[in-house]
Formats: C-alpha cells, sequence, structure tokens
C-alpha cells in the first residue's frame, strides 16, 4: 500500500481516544494519553531541546519552583494547568507570573479548577520564553499510508485542525520509511519547508528525534505545538534556538506491556473509575446514558447491537466488548461492571462465539447470576462455537434468563423489558 | 472458485500447540480444510490434534516436508510479528493473522516486507476467511456457511458472522467469507479483496461490512464505481449512533477532515451505486433485490 494524494488517516488521536464517537476508538486501537509533563520527560530523555519545566500540586511548590527560575534570571514564569483535554488556555488554565508571589497566586486559582470536567490537580511551572517565531511538528501513525508520517507547519501555535481546514497546504507531510525510518535527507527537506534553514541542524535533528520517540515509545501521536524559535541572552549577543515549548503524546495501548514506565505515567485521577476497572479485567468498555446494559464480543458486532437497541427505541447504558477467547471470570467481571450502573433496567447479552465459546460465556452469566444482588432482567443470545453446550448450561442453571435466537429478538425483548422496568 | 483459499489450499497453523490455535485448528480439520501441519519452535517431531497434523520446529521445515502454501497464526502478539516474517520467508504466499494486540508499530516494517515479497497478509487481528464447502482458515464458524456466488469482505469478526448466518438463512451461499481486520496496520484493505473479488468468475455480487473511523469504506467506494461497477454490492456501517461529538482531534482528525463518520461512509457507498443497510439481518433482501438468486 502506497500512500498516494488525498489519503486519510484515522489513528485514536488526541484528545478523546478512550471515549466514544471514533470507530477507531472503539475497536482494537486504544490509546493512552499522556500529561504534557510526562511527554516532556521522554522528549527530554531522548536529547531532544525541552526547556526547563517543574511540577507543583500545591501553590507553595508552585512559588519555590517560580522563585528558584526567577534566581536563575528568568523574566517571568508560565503556569500550566495539567490536563488531558484541550483548550486550558481559553478555561484559564495558562498564566504568566512577573514574581514567584504572583505564579503562587496562579497556581492557588488553576490547581483545583474545572477543565471540561477535569479537575486540575497539577501545574506545571517554567521559565518564560521569548519566542520569535511558533511552528508546528508533529509524528503520527498514518494508518492509510501504514507508515509513521511527520507533519509540520510553519504556523504555529494556531489550532491545527482550523489551518488544515482552512489552508490545508499550509501543511508539510512526510512519510518515514517504514524500515529504515525517518532519512536524513527527509529531515532536511522538512526542515527547509518549514523556513528553517537558518537552524538547519537542530531541526533536523528534531524531526529525527519526534520520529524515533514514536518508534522508541510506541506512540501514535508525538506532537509539538509550538515548536518555538527562542531568543536567550548569550556572552556574545542574543542566541536564537528551536525548542519544544509544549507537548502531547499517545500510546499504544497494546505495547504497554514492553515500557513498564508507562503504565506509571497513566493519569488514573482523569479516568472513569469504571473504564480502569475495565482494563484491568481486559474488557472494552465505555459507559453510556441509556438503562440497557450492553454485553458483545467484538467491537463491530457491539456498535451493531447498540444501533439496533437505538433503533428499536432503546437506549444503550454503555458499549462493552468482551473481546475474543473470554473465559467465564472475565464475563462475570463484565457482568459486575455493567451492574455497577445504577440506571441499568435490563441486560442484553449478544455472544456469536468464534474465538470465544459460548460455553465460558454461559458459565460466566450463570456465575454472575448467583452473585447478582440486584434483579436485572437480563436477555441472553448465544450463538456460534459451542453455542449448544451454552444452551444446556444456562437451561441446568435455573437462573433466570430470557433467551432469544436472532439478534432483532434479543434487541427487542431487552427494550421492551427495560421500557416496562423504568 | 473463490478467492484466498479453497480445496487445494494447504495450511500450516502457527501456534498449534496452543490453546487457541488447538481449539481452532481442530475446528479447520473438522470443516475440511487440508490442514497439512503445525509449527511450534522446539516442539517439532510431535504430533497435534490426536496424532492428525505434524508439528514441526521451523516454517520453511513444514513447508519443505509438505508444500503447504498458506499459514494461519496464533502464536502470542510479541512472538506474531515474527512469525508472519518466518512464513513469508518460507515462502508462503497467502498468511493469516488472527492474533490480536500486537503493537501498531511493529507492524510497519512486517507489512512492507509482505509486500516486497509479493506475498499476502490478511490482519494482524482478523478472523480468517472460509470458502463453504473447501476450506475454513481462521476462527469464523464453519456451521454458518452456505456455499454460494456472493462473497463477502468485512473489517469486523463477530458482525461477519451474523451477517453470514443472515445470509444462509435465507439461503443466499458465499463464495468467500473474509474478514481483514480492524488493527491500524494491517495487510489488506477492503480494495485488496475487491481486487480479488472482481476477477473470481464465481462470486457475482459482494456485501462489505464496516465500521466508523477512518476512510476505507469511502477508498472501496470510490474503487467499486470505477472497477466494479455492475457487480451488486451491499454495505452495512457499524456505529451509526455512537456519541457524537467527541470526534477524533488533532493530527488525527487533520487528514481525515469530515471523513470517519457513519453518515459520510453511508453516502459515499450510496454515490457509488452501493445499498446500505440499517441491519445486518436486511442484507438478504437486499442482495435479492440486487438480482442475487437465493439457490
Amino acid at each position: 500500500m502506497q500512500p498516494g494524494p488525498g489519503q486519510r488517516i484515522a489513528t485514536a488521536a488526541w484528545p478523546c481516544s478512550r471515549h466514544a464517537g471514533d470507530g477507531a476508538a472503539l475497536s482494537s486501537d486504544v490509546t493512552v494519553k499522556l500529561q504534557e509533563y510526562h511527554a516532556k520527560t521522554l522528549l527530554a530523555r531522548a536529547g531532544l531541546p525541552v526547556p526547563p519545566y517543574s511540577v507543583a500540586s500545591t501553590p507553595a511548590e508552585a512559588w519555590e519552583q517560580a522563585a528558584a527560575y526567577f534566581d536563575d534570571g528568568a523574566g517571568a514564569v508560565v503556569v500550566k494547568a495539567q490536563v488531558l483535554v484541550g483548550g486550558r488556555g481559553k478555561a484559564g488554565g495558562v498564566k504568566l507570573a512577573r514574581s514567584a508571589e504572583e505564579a503562587q497566586a496562579h497556581a492557588e486559582a488553576i490547581l483545583g479548577m474545572d477543565i471540561k470536567g477535569i479537575t486540575v490537580r497539577r501545574v506545571l511551572v517554567a521559565p518564560g520564553a521569548d519566542i520569535q517565531r511558533e511552528l508546528y511538528l508533529a509524528a503520527v501513525l498514518d494508518r492509510t499510508a501504514q507508515r509513521i508520517m511527520l507533519m509540520g507547519s510553519a504556523e504555529g501555535g494556531v489550532e491545527i485542525e482550523t489551518l488544515a481546514e482552512e489552508d490545508p497546504d499550509a501543511i508539510v507531510k512526510v512519510h518515514a520509511h517504514p524500515q529504515l525510518g525517518l532519512q536524513p535527507f527527509q529531515a532536511r527537506e522538512m526542515a527547509f519547508r518549514l523556513g528553517l534553514g537558518d537552524h538547519l541542524k537542530e531541526a533536523a535533528a528534531i524531526c529525527t528525534g519526534l520520529v524515533k520517540v514514536a518508534q522508541d515509545e510506541d506512540a501514535d501521536l508525538v506532537e509539538i505545538n509550538p515548536l518555538a524559535v527562542v531568543r536567550e541572552a548569550g556572552p556574545e549577543g542574543p542566541v536564537d534556538t528551536l525548542q519544544l515549548l509544549d507537548a502531547k503524546m499517545t500510546l499504544d495501548d497494546s505495547a504497554l506491556g514492553r515500557h513498564p514506565g508507562h503504565e506509571e505515567m497513566r493519569d488514573l485521577d482523569e479516568e472513569d473509575p469504571a473504564d480502569i476497572e475495565a482494563r484491568a479485567a481486559d474488557l472494552s468498555f465505555i459507559r453510556l446514558d441509556g438503562n440497557i446494559g450492553c454485553m458483545v464480543n467484538g467491537a463491530g458486532l457491539a456498535m451493531t447491537t447498540m444501533d439496533l437497541v437505538k433503533r428499536a427505541g432503546g437506549e444503550p447504558a454503555n458499549f462493552l466488548d468482551i473481546g475474543g477467547g473470554a473465559r467465564s471470570d472475565k464475563v462475570a467481571e463484565a457482568m459486575r461492571l455493567i451492574l455497577s450502573d445504577h440506571s441499568v433496567q435490563a441486560i442484553l447479552v449478544n455472544i456469536f462465539g468464534g474465538i470465544a465459546r459460548g460455553d465460558e460465556v454461559a458459565r460466566g452469566l450463570v456465575e454472575a447470576r448467583s452473585k447478582q444482588t440486584r434483579s436485572v432482567p437480563m436477555v441472553v443470545r448465544i450463538v456460534g462455537t459451542n453455542a449448544d453446550i451454552a444452551a444446556e448450561i444456562l437451561e441446568e442453571s435455573g437462573a433466570e434468563i430470557v433467551t432469544a435466537e436472532s439478534l432483532d429478538e434479543a434487541v427487542e425483548k431487552a427494550v421492551e423489558l427495560a421500557g416496562s422496568a423504568a | 472458485m473463490s478467492i484466498l483459499v479453497d480445496k487445494d489450499t494447504r495450511l500450516i497453523v502457527q501456534g498449534i500447540t496452543g490453546r487457541e490455535g488447538g481449539f481452532h485448528a481442530g475446528q479447520m480439520l473438522a470443516y475440511g480444510t487440508n490442514v497439512v501441519a503445525g509449527v511450534t519452535p522446539r516442539k517439532g517431531g510431535q504430533t497435534a490434534l490426536d496424532g492428525a497434523v505434524p508439528v514441526y520446529d521451523t516454517c520453511s521445515q513444514a513447508v519443505e516436508v509438505t508444500g503447504a502454501n498458506a499459514s494461519v497464526i496464533f502464536v502470542p502478539a510479541f512472538a506474531a510479528p515474527d512469525a508472519i516474517m518466518e512464513a513469508v520467508d518460507a515462502g508462503i504466499r497467502t498468511v493469516f493473522a488472527i492474533t490480536e494486540h500486537i503493537p501498531a508499530l511493529d507492524m510497519i516494517p512486517v507489512v512492507a516486507e509482505v509486500e516486497a515479497r509479493g506475498a499476502r497478509l490478511i490482519g494482524p487481528n482478523c478472523p480468517g476467511a472460509t470458502t463453504p464447502a473447501e476450506a475454513k482458515v481462521g476462527i469464523i464458524p464453519g456451521s454458518i456457511h452456505r456455499p454460494g456466488r456472493v462473497g463477502l469482505v468485512s473489517r469486523s469478526g463477530t458482525l461477519t458472522y451474523e451477517v453470514v448466518q443472515a445470509m444462509t438463512d435465507r439461503s443466499i451461499g458465499q463464495s468467500t467469507c473474509v474478514g481483514i481486520g480492524g488493527d491500524p496496520v494491517n495487510g489488506s484493505d477492503f480494495i485488496d479483496m475487491l481486487e480479488l473479488f472482481a476477477a473470481d468468475p464465481d462470486t457475482d455480487a459482494v456485501v462489505l461490512i464496516g465500521e466508523i473511523g477512518g476512510g476505507a469504506e469511502e477508498a472501496a467506494a470510490a474503487w467499486k464505481a470505477e472497477h466494479m461497477p455492475d457487480t451488486p454490492m451491499v454495505a452495512f456501517i457499524a456505529g451509526r449512533t455512537a456519541p457524537p461529538g467527541r470526534r477524533m482531534g488533532h493530527a488525527g482528525a487533520i487528514i481525515s477532515g469530515s471523513g470517519g463518520t457513519a453518515e459520510g461512509k453511508i453516502a459515499a457507498l450510496e454515490a457509488a451505486g452501493i445499498r446500505v443497510a440499517e441491519s445486518p439481518t436486511h442484507i438478504p433482501q437486499m442482495l435479492v433485490e440486487a438480482g442475487v438468486q437465493p439457490d
């Protein structure tokens, strides 16, 4: 598959890959978002020019850190909310301070602030920079080209989506070689096309570095916005250097196992407790607003089941894909997760056995049913691999379960039961 | 006739001694697939499935002894990219990778190499392919099929089974059903499979099962309109009611623009003359209306 003009990519990218709304997120390519300070840690570790920063979780810490920067000669200090949602600046989560006291006051205001439903628990404190120019640069997994793509824009610090719509030609794209990585000539080309000819070595090293960080850390997005030309005083007058002023990264969930350090960077405070439980049980779960709990195997079938519930006049309470090869204990855990949502009035289990076996699911359901503290009607449809054994298990258990043959029938029954319970 | 797999398929199962590999190798054998060998390093000389299938240490041994021409991979994610390379290096031209959770970036050099060598990879994270009454490679339940003349290609796993079952229930048989998987970096896309169906004299119509996200369905629609305008085609898109407002942002959304939504995909498919079903169970009737004769 060669990349071509007009190609599209659909990496589950920042800022919402864990949530519903894009199909990629609902399927297997789930990503983990990193806070700015964690992304900067990984970028600095790779030798990229990240200016000094520190992290404070109290106003007093912010004062202390700011005071140290002012002692070192900083003219200003920036205090930035650390949250995994976009639009921090507009929400008042990024402030400039001229003194340590002012930095402390800003930290006081920002810590505990609510930005798009997320409570700010930490701020990043950094010396202010004398910015001469702002650019945009990102390494991203392009799933159409099946390569890592480096994309840059000479206009940084702006909403890149807006730029893409208004002036797509302003975005420069280069694909890294699938086996050799980003080649030096490609890095130079990007640098020249971004107008960074005066900073060729630095710019090329940053281009190469971003792709390498993506590869080394299994990131599907490494975004620097802005990449800035920063003026600093030198012994022989002012010196301009390229610096990574802000960073966003998302990591491939499937690769977490080989990066032990990444798990610690996960911000559990910002994740829905149900998400954390689901992940621990290796389930793909997204809570929604309805009252019909859904347990399905396979993302496509799970989405289809939700579509049909809506079409029949019901509202799904969740998206839940128990995945392939689910054992009975995983099924029981999934059921517990569904029932932890008190708005659930009916449960719809739709399993088409392939790699998942119907009998394992049935055993899990019976086990969960026996431990269930709340009486919620359940419609079960199990077809495919070992469906006959599953039927026997459900029958013998004597559990109160409504069975259904077809998908349409199962959906109708669940919608009906949820309606009569409400 | 069919695509990808048939009665001449000589299949090796990489990871045959594992739980999933063993179970599904048994199912494939029971379906009548010609499973000629298993491969598990350090288990060469043993047999699997009650003596029915010899196990070799390496793919090259297995190919040399059995003349295998296809492979299906069940090995764990960390070892799967290497297993794909091993199969291709041993001369296997058609490789199915069932394994899920392979890190996306591991697949980039592998997919490029498979393509450079002229081999074909289906997956990873795919259910495989079945040519009814001839061969079943992967994990699609054999019982749902009926031989016939409608090809099916899907990004999903279990949703594919649902559609195949609905077709079989209405006596609409299949030439070949293939699941290409939904991973970000994978071996074959919709268009690769449509090319095969277009060239297959025994496929009269095609069903395409897509999902929201990405632009693969739109690309497939455009290809169909240009290259197989007269072939009846019906599609289904999962995720019509997935909650809006939490669109993928930043770098991901830039190139996908307004694409990736169910509405966008349905519009593109319909513009290409492909009818899109609201429920998987509507697909058989739409095929009949498009001129497919139930057997």
